[in-house]
């Protein structure tokens, strides 16, 4: 075995925080490497606390290493101080579970999250010893794959990928995993034949068969090269049809050392139909497929009893909405075999928090309560489809103060599509209701607001929006701390939070980036730009300063509203949905026209299901107890809220799949 | 309610973990053994841990020592424990609890307490055992005798934001040479912790030349001085378990 161990321990007192590189958690696999093995490193590209508890990597790390054909380790990026210590050292990057080099796998398999962490992935590949260009590497070299959300535009980092895979990954790392095996038995060969074996794998898409042209400064389109008869003209999603038949993590890690979102984690279900039109995530992961509740049940059980933890969060992008919320909150609290046990809800939606579920879930320990209204005023919620009442907010709130919490936090975008003034101050008006409501209950409520710089995403139908400006972003900051200065009293208990505008904008150049931007990456990494999504490490002139050299602006790639007909670096990708689908949503959007639940009503053929052949599995067809009330999403309380609905033929019956 | 002190080593690559790492992982690993500990009230509910002298993360320990209110029916009666081995219930917890140990943490002794001081106000000093590298037996020896042929070791060191200045010497109960390795010596040192611990990098680095540990090991830690001195809880009252194989 080639542990880097014993030189690495003779490191480590150098370095803050060792307990990020020793690995050891409760779940961790030791796996035994075997010649006929396709050696998977998971890599997350930002710190071990940050990328530990991500639900993604854990469950390929977990089917990878159940099948007799692979196995699978883990890293996470160095902090600077080690990377400093590796160069000087001569060691390389290194899995954490048996400290294996990292070039001793077949795959160096990263998630891409979010945008800021693309410098970490070249900063990975060197640290392990890689060419970090895709057409400098030899035969021998490990193939590296990124997958995750970014994946979904992956041509900023095109240049330095073997492949990017697109979608759930459960199944596509099996396929992969196939493919490379029955490579690895015949020998190997040429970098370029593993390339277009790649390609066959539904869902992988490999940029060094496409050629990607451009007229006049723009981008014209990527299409197969000609040569490339594997690769496709439009390169599908993968999605998993039944969330039941993939119960992971089973072991979820359990680290030694303190991490975000330390806690036992639960999926409840993937996909949300919500339909919000900033939200990337929502779009890109339909349809909706709920975990069976006595599934989420018995994991919640057993991951308890087995982790020790003693807070569970249920995940979703919507949590409120599961059809088993009550039942598997209420069971979980009263389940005095885990003992006194907190359950916390992210992603809540405001219209589905009720006084039975703040009851619930503060009889534990009181977690955090976050709401994302996301903007302040009913008709930007309209124009963005997050169609939740001001009503709905406050009643929410006065559920958690009366309940005993003292803090909510409240979550708004701003630099939206048709934004004014107006709008954004609506967020503190808000924020001000909700600390009123909390005088009913105690004596010093307090609202934390967060306010982050909206970046348009690929897949969405905001993706035709040119960015808020940095400088206009940074502009509508101060509106809002102008407004709290004039009035410190009135606005009493109020406290602002906000995203760097600068690093919104960057987030932005990346986002919808096209192939262009593989030498700005590269040229901001050499100069030293990792861990941009730390406020510490972030340096804007890098990325500007980059851009110059390649005679690329800001206002060109992220700040410049697109026409419908304009390529995107994203066409030849898919993740189901519809582009004319995208474009009305859109026109919709501008007219502040909004679009209902198509999980309990019918079906608009967005092209998320009906592309790929799957629906919605979920286990009630009515909006769950206590949810949606009055939103207009749901169809059944009637036409009292005034939000005007599109009628579109019905194309489907939504199909509730029983599975309780 | 029963009071139990454990005796547990920390070796490896857990050595890495912070003290605070090593509370949290204490408190999930009594819910994971199925062991009933009592929970402090208020607003946000604490098993009642308590921990003894924080050890250096990166360093290991052979003495470390923690005591916890345990509320389980099976644990609480005193004369229980009072029985020989075989039918004392140390031998069960002990098992129990290094089932839900990271690999590197190892309980090896377990035994009721009574209320009484704190594990950090009882212990008077520790003993270490410390792996030098790149020095002779001759050298290391004259520095050993220069340390404690000093009346003084005067150092000034930061505290909350204050220059102080202190004398380690009279810390340093006793220093030798005890081995030899391929590149270097293992030195033994009892250190005082009243009042504060002086740790054993302050004194390697204090006196001139300046030494480096390559590894640091807490062996003892002692509640009262002399020859018949004694520790918090001694090791092992059941067999130890067998060693883990330390990836």
């Amino acid at each position: 075995m080639s542990s880097l161990w014993s030189e690495l321990e003779r490191v480590l007192h150098e370095v803050q925080k060792p307990a990020r590189y020793i690995g050891c958690e409760d779940g961790m696999t030791v796996p035994d490497h075997h010649s006929g093995a396709v050696a998977w490193l998971l890599i997350y590209p930002d710190t071990y606390e940050i990328g530990l508890p991500n639900q993604g990597l854990q469950i390929l790390y977990e089917i990878l290493n159940e099948r007799p054909d692979a196995v699978a380790e883990r890293s996470y990026a160095p902090w600077t101080d080690l990377a400093e210590v590796l160069r000087r050292e001569g060691l390389p990057l290194f899995s954490l579970d048996t400290h294996r080099p990292a070039r001793d796998f077949d795959v160096l398999a990263f998630n891409l999250s979010a945008e800021l962490v693309y410098t970490n992935v070249l900063e990975c590949l060197d640290l392990a010893g890689i060419p970090i260009r895709t057409a400098s590497r030899s035969d021998d070299d490990p193939v590296v794959l990124v997958g995750g959300h970014c994946a979904y535009n992956p041509e900023p980092l095109a240049d330095f990928v073997d492949a990017a895979v697109l979608g759930d990954g459960e199944e596509v790392v099996g396929e992969i995993t196939e493919v490379l095996a029955t490579w690895k038995a015949g020998g190997g060969g040429a970098r370029v034949d593993l390339h277009r074996r790649l390609a066959t794998v539904a869902g992988v898409y490999v940029p060094s068969l496409y050629e990607v042209t451009f007229a006049g400064g723009r981008l014209q389109g990527v299409r197969p090269s000609s040569d490339a008869v594997e690769a496709l003209e439009v390169v599908e999603k993968r999605t998993v049809a039944d969330l039941a038949d993939w119960p992971y993590p089973k072991k979820q890690l359990v680290p030694l050392t303190e991490v975000v979102h330390d806690r036992l984690n639960v999926e409840v279900f993937r996909g949300c139909t919500r339909g919000c039109r900033f939200c990337q995530a929502g779009m890109i992961t339909r349809p909706v497929r709920e975990r069976p509740t006595a599934q989420v049940r018995s994991m919640v059980a057993e991951g308890l009893r087995r982790t020790g933890y003693d807070e569970v969060a249920l995940t979703s992008l919507s949590t409120a909405d599961f059809s088993g919320i009550e039942q598997v909150v209420t069971e979980t609290v009263a389940d005095d075999a885990c003992g006194q046990v907190s359950v916390s809800l992210p992603s809540l939606r405001v219209d589905a928090f009720t006084v039975d579920i703040a009851a619930e879930i503060q009889k534990a320990r009181r977690t955090g309560l976050t709401f994302a209204p996301e903007a302040g005023s009913w008709r930007m919620r309209q124009v963005i489809n997050k169609l939740i009442r001001e009503e709905d907010l406050y009643s929410a709130v006065e559920s958690a103060y009366s309940q005993g919490w003292r803090r909510v936090k409240l979550y708004f975008l701003t630099g939206l599509p048709t934004e004014t003034d107006q709008d954004t101050l609506g967020i503190l008006e808000m924020a001000r209701q909700c600390v009123e409501v909390g005088r009913q209950h105690l004596r010093n409520p307090s609202v934390t607001v967060s306010v982050g710089g909206f970046v348009p995403k690929p897949f969405t139908p905001f993706q035709w929006f040119g960015q808020n400006t940095e400088a206009e972003l940074r502009r509508k900051v101060g509106v809002l701390r102008d407004e709290l200065k004039r009035d410190t009293k009135g606005y009493r208990g109020v406290q602002l939070k906000w995203h760097d505008p600068r690093a919104t904008a960057i987030e932005g150049l990346l986002s919808r980036g096209d192939r262009r931007l593989g030498a700005v990456v590269e040229d901001v990494w050499r100069s030293g730009g990792v861990f941009q999504e730390w406020s510490e490490h972030f340096c804007l002139e890098l990325w500007t300063e980059a851009l110059e050299r390649q005679g690329l602006t800001l206002e060109e790639m992220v700040y410049r509203h697109r026409t419908e007909d304009e390529a995107f670096a994203w066409d030849h990708l898919s993740a189901g949905l519809h582009r004319d689908f995208l474009w009305q949503d859109w026109r919709d959007a501008l007219e502040a026209v909004g679009l209902e639940d198509c999980r309990w009503t019918p079906c608009y053929d967005c092209g998320a299901c009906t592309g790929y052949g799957i629906e919605h599995v979920v286990a009630s067809a009515v909006p769950p107890a206590g949810g949606s009330q009055g939103t207009g999403q749901d169809l059944a309380s009637g036409g009292e809220v005034p939000v005007l609905l599109i009628a579109r033929p019905a194309q489907r019956q939504p199909v509730p799949v029983g599975n309780a | 309610m029963m009071r139990l002190r454990i005796r547990f080593h920390k070796k490896g690559k857990v050595r890495f973990t912070s003290h605070r790492d090593v509370a949290r992982i204490w408190e999930r690993t009594f819910r994971r053994a199925g062991i009933a500990v009592a929970y402090s009230q208020g607003f946000s509910p604490r098993q009642k841990l308590s921990f003894g002298l924080a050890l250096s993360t990166g360093h290991e320990s052979e003495a470390e020592f923690l005591d916890v209110e345990v509320v389980d029916d099976r644990y609480c009666a005193r004369e229980i424990w009072d029985r020989d081995r075989d039918a004392s219930p140390a031998a069960e917890v002990v098992e129990a609890l290094n089932a839900a140990l990271p690999v590197g943490i190892d309980v090896v002794a377990v035994a009721p307490i009574d209320k009484g001081e704190s594990l950090q106000q009882a212990v008077v000093a520790c003993t270490w055992s410390i792996e030098i590298d790149g020095i002779d037996r001759a050298d290391a020896e004259a520095w050993v005798a220069d340390v404690l042929s000093r009346a003084e070791i005067v150092v000034e060191r930061e505290r909350k934001g204050k220059l102080v200045i202190e004398d380690l010497r009279p810390h340093v109960h006793a220093l030798d040479v005890t081995g030899v390795t391929e590149t270097g010596v293992w030195l033994t040192a009892d250190l005082g912790t009243q009042p504060r611990a002086l740790r054993p990098t302050e004194l390697l680095t204090a006196v001139y030349p300046p030494l480096v540990a390559r590894s640091v090991c807490r062996m003892n830690q002692w509640t009262s001085q002399g020859t018949d001195r004694e520790e918090p809880l001694m090791a092992p009252v059941v067999p130890a378990p067998p060693a883990k194989v330390l990836a």
